[in-house]
């Protein structure tokens, strides 16, 4: 069977408009995190990476008309553009396009201008699609907060399956207030930024982004990191609460492991999902006890950008995409100290260490989980 | 063979397992009372089902009718749909306007069915939820493929669940082994509209 790839990658996030400005802000430590207003929901504001619609049309101009497109639209069409551009590995008619995103256009459920199918994610995906001209229909994945690992994991094997040559992932949600409403019902979001697996953590930060990554087969000589497998569990437990023994998590870690024949000791970096909820944080860390795990340098991105729902599993793995090919392990950002029952590596400065391997995780609402892992491969 | 081909289909106020009606509801327009009509005449004994929107109702009435003994732990759930969560997305936007519902919020997500079939079925078995604009039996079938090509898969259910409004399709399907998934790629799409309407 051949091997994909990630190639090509961009991130377009308050961090950033491609994804070296969003490494640049990783590495001096920023946070994409700001005290926003909100009258609706929230009397003393709520922090969340939002990006600004100034600067997204703007970034936006040299493309299209900013009007005719919906804010999502625009961020997935930079992101896919910025991947397009110069790469002669992409050919409209046999490269495949996979979104993920959890809720798509849904800020234009109230009071939208534009046409009433722009809501539906299918709609989405075909406006992406259009703008560049794919011949393929594009493939939407919507699994909660795993889908943008989740799609990496679709458009490998849509590749092997000889639909597509290779293929672009793009994944992306927003901070509506019908998510931020949401989350608040379940008192669920944290008053300060969010603190992943800190013992003052009380609820997640919402972020909003982009991202996209060409994955597909490659036959130059550099190093590049490679996609080796991904395997998905249901916790079979509760719809919203994460299991409280770890079990999906587990499971679907020891499935990956062990069918490729993986020592844990050969796991240089752990890239966790880390929400900073309270119960999510604890449920990890049992798992990866569970799983022997605990060693092993681990960080949460979502000090960075927030809880980023369809794009955050994807955005952290073009970062370990990077931080293998730099040796460079980032910080969980905005850690304390250890919160949770069980022993974990959290990763408090940043590192340079010689980085081959890294384990990839996610866990969503409906009980889903994944873990995946991406490898250097050099010659 | 056709007939070989576990399936169902919810579509018209009626229920059909195996191309044997074995459930409807004449004239019937209203959703929400043909669920609770199927769920009374099969003495389905679930009390958490009452608690799930619509678009889960009908996923997991499916399943449960079509594999009334319960479904093998290796079988893997693929499943999708061209409203995502729509349905349910419009009841909480209402409730936004006073106090917005957790209730309801969490089945804003179309996959949080798999997560119902999987806690009562106890499946802890891989997970997909993709959303097309229209059905296409190929992608179904060319995903569950991979997922058979892996050794913690066995069989795949395939679940096209759609709901809004009133509108709402529904047709499950079980694919036994590789060699079986073979022979449906020319079946599907005519079990699914056995005639062209």
């Amino acid at each position: 069977m051949t091997t994909n790839y990630l190639l090509a990658d961009a991130i377009i996030s308050p961090l950033g408009f491609n994804t070296e400005e969003n490494l640049e802000n990783l590495r001096k430590e920023r946070s994409g995190l700001k005290l926003h207003q909100n009258e609706r929901f929230f009397k003393e504001g709520f922090y969340a990476g939002i990006l600004s619609h100034e600067i997204l049309n703007r970034a936006f101009l040299d493309l299209g008309k900013p009007e005719n497109f919906s804010k999502l639209e625009k961020m997935m069409i930079l992101a896919v553009h910025k991947v397009i551009a110069n790469n002669p590995a992409v050919n409209l008619k046999s490269t495949g396009l996979v979104i993920s995103t959890t809720k798509g256009n849904i800020d234009l459920i109230e009071n939208s201008t534009f046409e009433k199918d722009r809501i539906y994610l299918w709609k989405l995906a075909k406006v992406v699609a259009d703008f560049f001209g794919f011949s393929k229909t594009p493939i939407i994945v919507s699994n909660a907060c795993i889908s943008g690992a989740l799609a990496i994991k679709t458009a490998n094997e849509l590749i092997r399956a000889e639909r597509f040559e290779n293929a672009i992932v793009v994944g992306g949600d927003l901070v509506s207030d019908f998510v931020v409403s949401g989350f608040q019902s379940f008192q669920a979001i944290s008053t300060k930024p969010c603190r992943p697996y800190s013992n003052d953590r009380n609820g997640i930060s919402l972020g909003e982004a982009a991202a996209a990554v060409l994955i597909g087969p490659s036959k130059t000589a550099e190093t590049k990191v490679a996609y080796i497998d991904a395997v998905t569990t249901n916790d079979a437990n509760h719809i919203s609460g994460p299991s409280r023994t770890g079990e999906g998590l587990h499971r679907c870690i020891e499935e990956l492991l062990g069918r490729n024949s993986i020592i844990r000791e050969k796991i240089d970096h752990l890239s966790a999902h880390g929400t900073a909820t309270i119960y999510n944080d604890e449920m990890e860390a049992i798992a990866f006890n569970r799983s022997q795990l605990n060693q092993v340098p681990m960080h949460s991105l979502k000090g960075y950008y927030g809880h980023t729902l369809g794009a955050s599993a994807l955005i952290e793995s073009i970062v370990s995409k990077h931080s293998l090919l730099n040796n460079e392990l980032f910080s969980s950002l905005n850690f304390t100290s250890l919160g949770v029952t069980k022993p974990l590596h959290i990763i408090k400065e940043h590192q340079k260490k010689d980085l081959k391997l890294t384990l990839k995780t996610a866990s969503g609402f409906g009980g889903c989980n994944i873990a995946m892992l991406l490898k250097k491969e050099s010659l | 063979m056709i007939s070989e081909i576990q399936h169902i289909i919810i579509r018209d106020s009626r229920i059909v397992r195996n191309g044997e009606v074995i459930f409807e509801k004449e004239n019937n327009r209203d959703i929400s009372d043909f669920l609770k009509s199927a769920y009374k005449a099969f003495s389905i004994d679930y009390p958490k089902y009452f608690k799930m929107d619509r678009l889960s109702k009908l996923g997991f009435l499916a399943t449960e009718l079509l594999f009334p003994q319960g479904v093998d732990e290796k079988t893997a759930l693929v499943f999708g749909n061209s409203n995502s969560s729509l349905d349910t997305d419009e009841d909480y936007l209402k409730t936004m306007q006073s106090f917005p519902s957790p209730g309801l919020f969490v089945y804003t997500l179309p996959n949080i069915m798999l997560g119902e079939i999987s806690i009562r079925q106890q499946l802890y078995s891989e997970n997909t939820f993709l959303i097309f604009e229209k059905f296409d039996a190929a992608l179904f079938l060319d995903s569950a493929e991979s997922l058979l090509l892996q050794n913690n898969t066995n069989a795949v259910l395939c679940g096209w669940v759609d709901l809004h409004s009133n509108d709402y399709d529904v047709f499950l399907w079980h694919i036994a082994s590789l060699e079986q998934l073979k022979s449906q790629r020319e079946q599907i799409l005519k079990i699914y509209l056995p005639t062209h309407e």
